[in-house]
């Protein structure tokens, strides 16, 4: 007997059919080229390829399970996600000895309480925890601390990394709040669609990015984020996700439109976490443990792409 | 069992990367592993970070007045970590050796034995920003009575924010741990050349 899965409609169970086909292929040409590289900068960037390659597979592991075991299992992921994200963040970003109090009440009272309202769906508080409630303690926790140096720097620090780390991260798994009259692919669907064009995307830009790429777009925050790569991947990308307005609530016009604008998000919070990097001095946020790329360095591409696409969704689609 | 639960659990919550800039060397040689101190959380990370056929045969120094208190911390210091647990102040001691100090010494050598390491953090005491403080004497003395183990600098990054002075919880941010290349006492060598000495090998794996 094959165990229950609730939430594995046909639409997803399609949807993650064709993403194991694709990570096949991938496998397989990677294991070609690492064959056939000769020179060391081609065997560098196959490496490179390579590595991402099985970083996919964990990556997919794990989200069949967490979509398998329903909301819980995603709600989980992306709460772990955040932490270890908001950890990344608070590790390379200045601050004082006097915002220990701070920084305990986002680790252990904000960041978990945000994800208990998503499991609540109670979508009034959720979405205005961070902006309002976090926005106002934290500057004033801070000022009963008592160190006034550099106090808008660091406030704006804090703030920040739970805007990014955990309350934008939050509007993935927020997707399960919405329910979408007639859409087929449950609730985890509008999730899956999100974290596949997103990461399609930055597979796209990047392997754009690295055949093409001639003209960076910013080459002070990023000299990888090329013109080619960006216009490549993107018109790949909306392509791909057109094709796929099956899996979604959408017609295919307005599923092309939902990756334009999933992409272009995904860019914008790619190149704005890069941005961050730059500033201090690294380059990736897993940067003291070596060889690796952070979390925040995975999820940049949703940072901004998660709560627009949420809130579209919900102005147009949810009644 | 416990003690490489423990082990693991200590670099998740520190959220340890461990960097050794030589490898870490037979576990039967005898060495004193010398830390910068920050926070309580120190002596676990560095005995976390050993790997465990080292692990098992290094001992702790830690405080008496810190650790030696309350049950749940003396049972983990004293049946987890086998800390030593001396009266601070004394292995600290500035200047002019009193009886206490020597006969510190006295304890920490006889802890030792033939084949057991240790960790110490020769500043005595926690530095409340992070900057290395002055050496104390400790360290030297040791040596002096046992000048065949040898000196490996570890330097500990970031646990100054993760768990300040004067603080109960810990902020789950990530740290280092770096292990420099084991080094001895010199024949003849003046203490304040020796502490230079140990100071700079333990500051050039800061920038490591």
């Amino acid at each position: 007997m094959l165990p229950h899965f609730p939430q594995l409609n046909p639409i997803l169970a399609r949807l993650m059919l064709g993403v194991v086909v694709l990570l096949i292929i991938g496998t397989i040409v990677g294991a070609v080229l690492a064959r056939r590289a000769t020179s060391e900068t081609a065997q560098a960037t196959v490496a490179n390829l390579n590595a991402r390659i099985r970083a996919w597979w964990v990556m997919i592991a794990v989200f069949a399970v967490a979509v398998a075991t329903g909301g819980i299992g995603s709600i989980v992921l992306f709460a772990a996600m955040s932490f270890l994200a908001l950890r990344e963040f608070m590790t390379l970003t200045p601050t004082s000895r006097a915002d220990h109090g701070v920084l305990l009440w986002a680790f252990f009272i904000f960041a978990p309480i945000q994800y208990v309202l998503v499991w609540m769906q109670w979508y009034g508080l959720f979405a205005i925890l961070i902006p309002v409630y976090a926005f106002v303690t934290i500057p004033g926790r801070m000022a009963l601390a008592g160190d006034t140096a550099r106090f808008l720097e660091r406030t704006a620090t804090v703030q920040w990394g739970l805007l990014a780390c955990v309350y934008c991260v939050s509007y993935a798994p927020a997707l399960l709040m919405l329910v979408v009259p007639g859409y087929a692919g449950g609730r985890t669907g509008l999730l899956f669609y999100l974290v596949l064009i997103a990461q399609l995307n930055d597979v796209l830009q990047y392997t754009f990015g690295k055949l093409v790429g001639r003209r960076p777009i910013a080459p002070t925050v990023s000299p990888n984020k090329t013109w080619e790569g960006f216009i490549g991947g993107t018109v790949t990308t909306v392509a791909i996700g057109t094709a796929l307005w099956w899996a979604t609530p959408f017609p295919p016009l307005v599923a092309g439109v939902m990756s334009l604008v999933i992409t272009i998000m995904g860019f914008a919070g790619g190149l704005t976490m890069s941005a961050i990097k730059r500033d201090r001095g690294v380059k990736d946020f897993g940067a003291l443990i070596q060889g690796h790329g952070g979390v925040l360095d995975r999820v940049d591409s949703l940072l901004f792409a998660a709560p627009v696409y949420f809130h579209l969704i919900r102005f147009f689609y949810v009644p | 069992m416990i003690e490489r639960a423990l082990a693991r659990l200590a670099r998740i919550i520190a959220g340890a990367s461990v960097r050794w800039t030589v490898p870490p060397g037979p576990p039967e040689v005898q060495r004193v592993y010398f830390g910068n101190h920050t926070s309580h959380l120190d002596f676990i990370l560095i005995w976390s970070a050993l790997p465990e056929a080292v692990r098992v045969r290094t001992r702790p120094i830690a405080g008496a007045d810190y650790w030696g208190r309350g049950r749940v911390r003396r049972y983990l210091a004293t049946r987890v970590f086998h800390a030593v647990l001396i009266e601070r102040g004394a292995l600290a001691s500035h200047g002019r050796e009193n009886r206490g100090a020597l006969q510190t010494i006295d304890v920490i050598a006889e802890a030792m034995g033939e084949d057991t390491s240790i960790i110490v953090f020769p500043e005595g005491t926690r530095s409340a920003d992070g900057a290395l403080l002055p050496f104390r004497s400790g360290l030297y003395h040791l040596c002096q009575r046992k000048p065949e183990v040898e000196l490996v600098p570890v330097y500990l990054d970031n646990l100054t924010r993760i768990l300040p002075k004067g603080e109960v919880l810990p902020v789950p941010l990530l740290s280092r741990v770096t292990f420099g290349a084991a080094m001895r006492l010199e024949p003849g060598e003046e203490k304040r050349a020796f502490n230079d000495r140990m100071r700079e090998a333990l500051i050039a794996l800061r920038d490591a």
